[in-house]
């Protein structure tokens, strides 16, 4: 009998209405693979009552003849930063332990309408900020990955949304939401050997989602394959009048019109990705992914992003900033911890309680945004920034007026040991080099597998588009994903 | 422009007062600046509250197009620039009243710009002296909400009814110099935002307070070091704040002292501003852009409709009340005041000319002595607004069409005024039921003179040897033997005839 | 520019984080660190340009005037550490 859990989405979609098997066999089989991963630390909160609730609402539908939604019978994993009616909801911060919403995220409504059932909330970065998942307090989550060689070393799945990548790549759930700021969908994609694509900003909207940095946060799906991802993305899109930077026009049928053939598509190169000391493997990779690409049919060319090594200087002004008044609302009042010392004042109170609730690196982001904004240094920071970015979304457009695509590594390197990079931010930060670009600029931006390095980890590839040309980054990363046969799988230990 | 001489008379010397105002007013507007909760005065705590409006995680703000429309017509009443491209900024700092640790307001791209209003200085004299008082800029932005400190001892309860309820922030220039000038800008400013329909100017109800800024220098000098008094509610208080802080201000640099730049209160029991307790960091705003907002982009369309729906603004009114109504300047100026009291009167006068089939110019003379002194009078003593008049606008001009066509007299018409205040009856029907009528029946005042005259055969002979001012005498007498109900002109005729 | 501990301190007040005087020490190069690196965006010639507004042009709506939320105390009270008689509690607050 196959094994439900190694189903894609589209496949258990398909063999759920053949009638191969029950939507609750489904869910029962992911429900009883999260419940044995508690080693990986992917769920904050599990809800497998939540799975078998939509999974008997889909049999029934079925039974009855009903019209069936477009994610019946298929059980995901939720991001524990989408606000969830009645399910604690925490951004993995000790800040809002124990936040139950009374209100539902809009795109985490749409996959619930839709049919989706809830295995449960996934385990990410505290407030989306990081990259290896070890900022979350409620525990490092753990790839399902090892090196090779009896190398037992825990690695990160990436950041933020590592929870996500993690159980989709341990096969706790065919599929997850994630979000993306400066790479969080991307490069913990990457790391694990899945996909997930970030669309253009707008496209989904941020109604519901704990907020991170506005102008750059954006949903989208991560799941095995690009097909997957299409089908996931058509139904967490659309227009939210709740969202004033929602784009209000059509979801195309990105699943319908999914094609790998690139004939008469240009696909750039931007040089600006091959800094000296380019890790050789992802080099290598990279000119693989250019064969395929050629082999699908488009046309590769080199450009120029001129501005590129100031794209993650600028995102760290940007995205403290906003950070730093986003979360300003965390002050124990209406929700969430309170921490109130004996005699303590109103602004004493914030003051306990900002610094009981945030980890480290919330902390460390809240004060450069505070810094960046203040009195006298607003201009040469702030505004600067601003104006580099326009800088860097003009370097898109002027790309983009000879090519269609761009094709770039979505990480300088493979996951690494956890710990390794814990004690010095920058180089934390260096993983985001080449996802940040793209999300400054609000671009679609999907990262696909490409290979195994020489330690057995994943590697992955990066296509980025112009606004709202999600239909040629899917069929790219379509066009990769059939040549480039990924069908490696991290070997059972927790 | 006439200069003020307002001065304080220090130790010293003389100094004078430099204010500008900073006035919150509440946009008139069923739901939030940027949540669809309501914005009624009065109700129970947290219960006009969205998610929103509480700052819950993940919330985003939706703006509420007529807080910008009245915020744009209220631009355009005072002459301002409108901004076409305008944005929201976040104003950073935590108080137990502000949810989102913010407040979306505009700092560095407001939605209106330079504007001036004009105010009369002499109100007895309307015409002869004004002053124009510049006006900086006009931004939207949400109001907080409410702190209570007197429900529990050591704690403070929080009511977000208010937060996020838009307001305009209208700040003017530093424009003017005295107690005096300062509440006939707050008076004159009020008075057109109701006109606009764009604030209710209910300052008792918040929905209008004033940020006094206060400094003093000598006369002609670089002004001197300001202070700012929060939420002043009253234009009687704003007054005061001015004297009291100017005069304390004088006495801090007469003693040798320096204006410390800072945030004070009004204490309206005492009669005295204290300061409030500084916060260090009270002035690092961190202002930038919100991204949860793009920018506000108005075309043309918009614009004209706000155009289009403005009404005629208090000072075209009162210029008009006076050329083409020929209206004393005061009558013009107290008529036009307010909104409320035009409206009546406009009603007053097209009811009028409608009755009486003459021009509004032919009955507004009749009318505004009417409304001023008559129905005032009366409302005062019965401690009644316009607004609840026991008697229309319809009912005033019905009796004030007897007198016109000789139907009453003016002295009848002061009673029938009274019962019509009384029992609401219309002034038809209560001349008719009590025959009040005045007649013009020249037999029996032909009758009533010839009795006078006979009654008072000194008197005449007085008048014939040349006291004729007696003349008044037999008139009187004739007009109270028919009861007040002849005609006086007839009357007038025929007691001349009859001592011919 | 370079901060020092006294700047720490002032941006943890502003951002209402109290610090010990320890962690505001091991932040200052932290800090430094970071804020040194972001500097590099000063060398570029931004001459003309204006700073960026929307990431993808769009048009910020208005929303119609019309009460279509609120009335909802208990969803807004349901998580507060503190709420009594319909309000939320906090320390008492001198103004």
């Amino acid at each position: 009998m196959t094994n439900l859990t190694d189903l894609t989405v589209a496949e258990i979609r398909d063999g759920f209405r053949a009638g191969d098997f029950s939507a609750r066999e489904v869910a029962e089989a992911f429900n009883a693979n999260v419940a044995a991963a508690k080693a990986l630390n992917a769920f904050i909160v599990e809800t497998p009552e939540k799975a078998l609730e939509a999974a008997d609402a889909a049999d029934r539908a079925k039974a009855a003849g009903e019209t069936l939604g477009a994610l019946a019978g298929v059980p995901i994993g939720m991001k524990d930063l989408f606000c969830t009616e009645g399910v604690q909801t925490t951004a993995a911060s000790h800040m809002l332990e124990g936040f139950t919403p009374t209100y539902e995220s809009t795109v985490s409504k749409k996959l619930w309408d839709a049919g989706a059932g809830m295995l449960g909330k996934l385990n990410l970065d505290q407030f989306a900020m990081g990259s290896s998942n070890e900022t979350s307090y409620f525990g490092n989550v753990i790839s399902p990955w090892r090196r090779g060689g009896g190398d037992n070393a825990a690695l990160a799945p990436g950041g933020s949304s590592g929870g996500s990548s993690s159980a989709i790549a341990a096969r706790l759930c065919p599929a997850a939401t994630g979000t993306d700021t400066g790479g969080s969908i991307r490069q913990p994609a990457a790391f694990t050997g899945i996909s997930g694509i970030k669309p253009t900003y707008g496209r989904c909207s941020r109604w519901g989602i704990v907020a991170f940095a506005s102008s750059l946060d954006q949903a989208g799906p991560m799941a095995r394959t690009v097909r997957d991802n299409a089908i996931l993305l058509e139904t967490m899109s659309g227009f939210d009048p709740k969202d004033s930077t929602s784009l209000d026009l059509p979801v195309p049928q990105w699943e319908a019109n999914l094609s790998s053939d690139l004939k008469g598509k240009k696909v750039g190169i931007p040089k600006e990705y091959r800094p000296d000391g380019l890790n050789a493997e992802i080099a290598a990779l990279w000119d693989r992914g250019i064969e395929w690409l050629k082999d699908a049919g488009a046309e590769v060319v080199e450009v120029s992003l001129p501005h590129t090594k100031y794209a993650l200087p600028t995102y760290y002004i940007i995205a403290p900033a906003e950070a730093s008044s986003n979360l300003a609302r965390y002050d124990g009042v209406r929700y969430g911890q309170r921490d109130l010392p004996d005699g303590a004042g109103l602004q004493d109170m914030y003051a306990a309680t900002r610094a009981l609730g945030f980890g480290p690196e919330v902390k460390r982001r809240i004060m450069i945004g505070t810094y960046v904004l203040s009195a006298g240094f607003y201009d040469a920071y702030y505004t600067q920034a601003q104006k580099v970015r326009a800088l860097i979304s003009r370097d898109f457009e002027q790309a983009f007026d000879k090519v269609d695509l761009l094709l770039t590594p979505t990480a300088p390197s493979a996951s690494f040991t956890l710990g390794e990079k814990q004690a010095d931010p920058l180089a934390m930060y260096l993983n985001d080099v080449f996802t940040v670009p793209a999300s400054l600029a609000g671009l679609p931006a999907m990262a696909v597998p490409g290979g195994l390095d020489s330690q057995g980890l994943p590697l992955g590839l990066q296509i980025i588009g112009k606004p709202m040309d999600e239909q040629s980054v899917l069929n790219a990363g379509l066009a990769i994903e059939e040549r480039a046969g990924f069908t490696a799988r991290p070997e059972k230990w927790w | 422009m006439t200069e003020s001489t307002y001065r304080i008379q220090g130790a010293t010397g003389e100094w004078e007062v430099v204010i500008g105002l900073e006035v919150h007013a509440q946009v008139t507007s069923q739901a939030k600046l940027f949540s669809g909760a309501a914005t009624a005065f009065g109700a129970e705590p947290n219960t006009q509250v969205s998610l929103i409006d509480a700052a819950m995680p993940g919330m985003l703000p939706v703006p509420n197009r007529e807080c910008i429309r009245q915020a744009v017509r209220t631009g355009m009443a005072i002459n301002a620039q409108i901004n076409k491209w305008s944005r929201f900024d976040r104003k950073n700092y935590f108080y137990a009243d502000l949810p989102q640790g913010y407040q979306i307001s505009q700092l560095y791209h407001p939605l209106v710009g330079e504007g001036e209003i004009e105010i009369v200085l002499d109100e007895k004299n309307p015409g002869s002296s004004t002053k124009t008082i510049g006006i900086e800029r006009i931004h939207v932005e949400q109001d907080a909400g409410k702190l209570m400190h007197d429900q529990h001892p050591t704690r403070s309860y929080v009511d977000l009814n208010r937060s996020g309820v838009a307001l305009m922030e209208i700040v003017s220039r530093p424009d003017m110099r005295s107690p005096a000038e300062a509440g006939a800008y707050l008076s004159k400013l009020r008075t057109i935002l109701r006109y606009v329909g764009s604030c209710d100017g209910n300052m008792d109800q918040g929905s209008m307070r004033a940020d006094v800024n206060v400094s003093v220098r000598r006369p002609g000098e670089e002004f001197g070091t300001r202070t700012e008094t929060k939420n002043v509610n009253s234009v009687r208080f704003v007054m005061a704040v001015v004297e009291h802080e100017a005069n304390r201000q004088v006495d801090v640099l007469e003693a040798g002292g320096k204006v410390v730049q800072e945030t004070r209160l009004y204490d309206p029991d005492r009669n005295e501003t204290r300061s409030m307790r500084s916060k260090e960091d009270a002035h690092d705003y961190r202002y930038f852009p919100d991204p949860d907002l793009l920018p506000l982009e108005l075309d043309d369309a918009f614009l004209d409709e706000c155009r289009q729906s403005l009404p005629e603004l208090p000072d075209a009114k009162r210029r008009r009340y006076e050329e083409q109504l020929g209206l004393s300047a005061y009558n013009a100026a107290t008529l036009t005041a307010d909104a409320e009291t035009a409206r009546w009167f406009e009603a007053l006068l097209a009811e009028g000319a409608r009755i009486q089939k003459k021009g509004d110019g032919d009955v507004a003379k009749a009318s505004a002595n009417w409304l001023l002194s008559e129905l005032y009078g009366a409302l005062n003593r019965l401690g009644k607004s316009l607004e609840d008049s026991p008697v229309s606008p319809q009912a005033g001009a019905e009796l004030l069409a007897l007198v016109a066509d000789g139907t009453i007299s003016g002295t009848i018409a002061k009673q029938v005024f009274e019962i019509m205040l009384e029992t609401g009856d219309s002034a038809p029907t209560i001349v008719e039921e009590k025959g009040l009528k005045q007649t013009s029946d020249t037999g029996a005042i032909e009758a009533a003179v010839a009795k006078v005259l006979a009654d008072n055969g000194d008197k005449v002979e007085q008048y014939k040897a040349g006291k004729e001012a007696l003349f008044g005498f037999f008139v009187g007498q004739t007009m109270k033997a028919m009861q007040g109900k002849a005609n006086p002109q007839v009357v007038n005729e025929l007691v001349r005839r009859a001592l011919s | 520019m370079s901060i020092d501990l006294q700047t720490v301190k002032k941006i943890a007040s502003l951002s209402r984080i109290s610090v010990t005087d320890a962690e505001a020490e091991a932040m200052v190069p932290e800090l430094n660190n970071i804020l040194g690196w972001v500097e590099q965006l000063g060398e570029v010639d931004v001459s003309g340009v204006e700073p960026m507004t929307a990431v993808i042009p769009n048009k910020l709506r208005l929303r119609e005037d019309a009460v279509t939320d609120g009335d909802v105390r208990d969803k807004v009270l349901a998580n507060a550490p503190q709420a009594e008689h319909g309000f939320f509690a906090v320390p008492k607050v001198i103004e």
